[in-house]
């Protein structure tokens, strides 16, 4: 098996983290202009749990916290889990998440580079199984819909402290919603029109993924990750979902519809490229994208939750060694029966 | 598994089975058998309960049996026989639980038949009951089974408290009618945590409850040792 090496306590990890998180930033302002402040309220929510959650572990387990900290993956990690959360989810099932993805998914496993499922997904499907009403729960896109959420009530409603709550704010996603209308016996043009008018895939969803968008071609551009996993992932959906539309356009979205719902390009950027749990081989990252695209769908279309990138992505993360196992490059010289 | 006759020293001979069983040597912590189980019914502590006891009272018939017959198999067929004894003896509990916990019965469903299939059973079986005569072997199916009991209640009482925020829940169902003042809310109003109680809960519960014994045991090791390291200083 290929080892996951994954230096740890050195600049580079810390560079490289520190870039991830800039990236992050466009998709996380988009989050906040559209869903109003609910998203920075998780932010400064999670944020310092993760920190002391990792400090406090790292203090029993006899190491030195402040050593590794400053890699900056626990921010990471917390930061990815406040992006996919509901932006009015209550303060407590934030920091009950924080605490599952930093101590159990992470720690428990001996650390950064030691996890074999990525931390944010475990944080965020332990949530999600627990609380799934809660967690359905989306704002209509306030952003682009006339009166944005302000603070007061965006914090009464996550705190519990004052008369707004939840119930009069939130409905489904987009997909959500979709999906209900499917069930129902509509066609895909009448439930799309039950929604929201947005512009290709519910209000709001198309600018979220646009921004993730952006910030994962800095990641491109920046070398931080390679393009194997993102391309194969946003592929494999592209390619299934074309097939099922062309098959039958009424009761599948189109491809680009897809593309731009949920929490795709977060997804594909941003939280399939981890290196830690991640397939490592060049050959074995377009398989483990590729899977997690095709899952996605699957899960998306026939499953029963509207959004599927946290289960296609620890699916695949329990796929990873063995898919490495295979995909082992061949070394220089090693293949015998090739002539130059 | 001690293999030692319990003509040596029958008293610490006993009490060795009986901290085997319990503690060193636990059919669940220890030796991870009777998993299926253990993870599919510990929902609460009542069913815990239940399942424990059907599996102790399996364990305590099946290793009499197997003792007292243990000079007439035949090494060949040893095995089918114990399988015959142990099937036997959880279809006649099965009966009896339908008949007279009807509800629990219900509830604890397929894992009642599967105590069959338990490892623990045919393991006590095949590694004690068949090399040791009527007492020890009763003794080591009794601290067996009340370890494995006390397991199954531990992690049920705890996914029933952190899914249900109760305990003891649905105690008539085990102790009759006039039972229900044994349940505990420890939290009104508790809106319940589902993790606890889906599969995933079972599993790292149990990985937990593992965690703590060894640290427990690691914990009593050191202590031993620094006691025995000072002696020669004090002497």
């Amino acid at each position: 098996m290929v080892s996951k090496m994954v230096p740890h306590n050195s600049s580079s990890t810390t560079k490289e983290m520190a870039t991830v998180i800039f990236a992050m930033l466009p998709g996380l302002f988009a989050l906040g202009w559209i869903f109003g402040p609910g998203v920075w309220i998780h932010v400064a929510i999670v944020v310092p749990t993760a920190m002391v959650a990792e400090a406090a572990i790292l203090l029993i387990r006899g190491r030195n916290p402040i050593n590794e900290l400053n890699d900056l993956s626990a921010i990471l990690t917390a930061l990815l889990l406040a992006a996919s959360l509901p932006p009015l989810l209550p303060w407590w099932m934030t920091l009950l998440g924080t605490l599952f993805a930093i101590i159990l998914a992470k720690q428990l496993y001996g650390g950064l580079g030691q996890n074999p499922f990525n931390p944010a997904m475990i944080g965020y499907v332990i949530l999600l199984v627990s609380f799934p009403l809660e967690m359905t729960s989306w704002l209509p896109a306030a952003g682009i819909q006339g009166e944005p959420l302000s603070w007061t009530a965006a914090s009464q409603v996550i705190f519990g402290t004052g008369p707004t709550t939840v119930d009069t704010l939130t409905g489904a996603t987009p997909l959500g919603g979709l999906k209900t209308g499917l069930i129902q016996g509509l066609t895909l043009q009448e439930s799309l029109l039950k929604l929201p008018n947005g512009l290709l895939a519910g209000p709001g969803w198309e600018w979220i993924n646009i921004a993730f968008l952006v910030g994962g071609l800095i990641l491109l551009f920046t070398r931080t990750i390679s393009w194997h996993i993102p391309l194969s992932v946003l592929g494999g959906l592209f390619l299934t979902a074309l097939i099922f539309n062309l098959i039958d356009p009424n009761s599948y979205a189109t491809p680009l519809y897809h593309l731009l719902s949920g929490g795709i390009m977060l997804g594909a950027f941003f939280i399939a490229t981890d290196p830690v749990t991640a397939s490592t081989t060049p050959m074995g990252r377009i398989w483990f994208g590729v899977g997690i695209g095709v899952l996605d769908y699957i899960i998306r279309t026939w499953g029963g939750y509207p959004d599927a990138v946290a289960f296609s992505v620890l699916l695949m993360n329990m796929f990873a060694p063995l898919i490495d196992h295979f995909t082992q490059p061949t070394i220089y010289g090693g293949n015998r029966e090739a002539r130059p | 598994m001690s293999e030692t006759t319990a003509k040596e020293k029958p008293l610490t001979h006993y009490r060795k089975l009986l901290s085997d069983g319990l503690w060193t040597n636990n059919a669940g912590l220890v030796q991870l058998l009777g998993l299926c189980p253990l993870l599919a019914v510990t929902t609460t502590t009542i069913n815990g309960l239940g399942l424990g006891l059907a599996t102790t009272l399996t364990l305590i018939i099946s290793n009499l049996m197997v003792s007292s017959i243990r000079n007439f198999i035949s090494q060949e067929i040893r095995i089918p026989v114990f399988v015959l004894i142990i099937a036997s003896t959880v279809t006649g509990i099965e009966l009896a639980m339908n008949a007279w916990f009807h509800e629990l019965f219900l509830v604890l469903g397929i894992f009642i038949p599967l105590i069959v299939t338990n490892c623990a059973i045919i393991g006590r079986a095949e590694a004690f009951a068949s090399r040791n005569s009527l007492l020890p072997a009763l003794v080591d199916a009794i601290s067996m089974g009340v370890g494995f009991t006390l397991l199954l209640m531990l992690l049920g009482g705890l996914r029933e408290l952190f899914g249900f925020g109760t305990l003891f829940a649905q105690s008539d169902l085990m102790f009759g009618e006039g039972a229900e003042w044994m349940t505990i809310t420890l939290i009104e109003d508790y809106r319940g945590f589902l993790l606890a109680i889906l599969p995933p809960g079972a599993f790292i519960g149990l990985g937990l409850i593992i965690a703590a014994k060894n640290r427990i045991d690691q914990r009593m090791t050191e202590a031993v040792s620094a006691r025995t390291a000072l002696q020669p200083q004090t002497a």
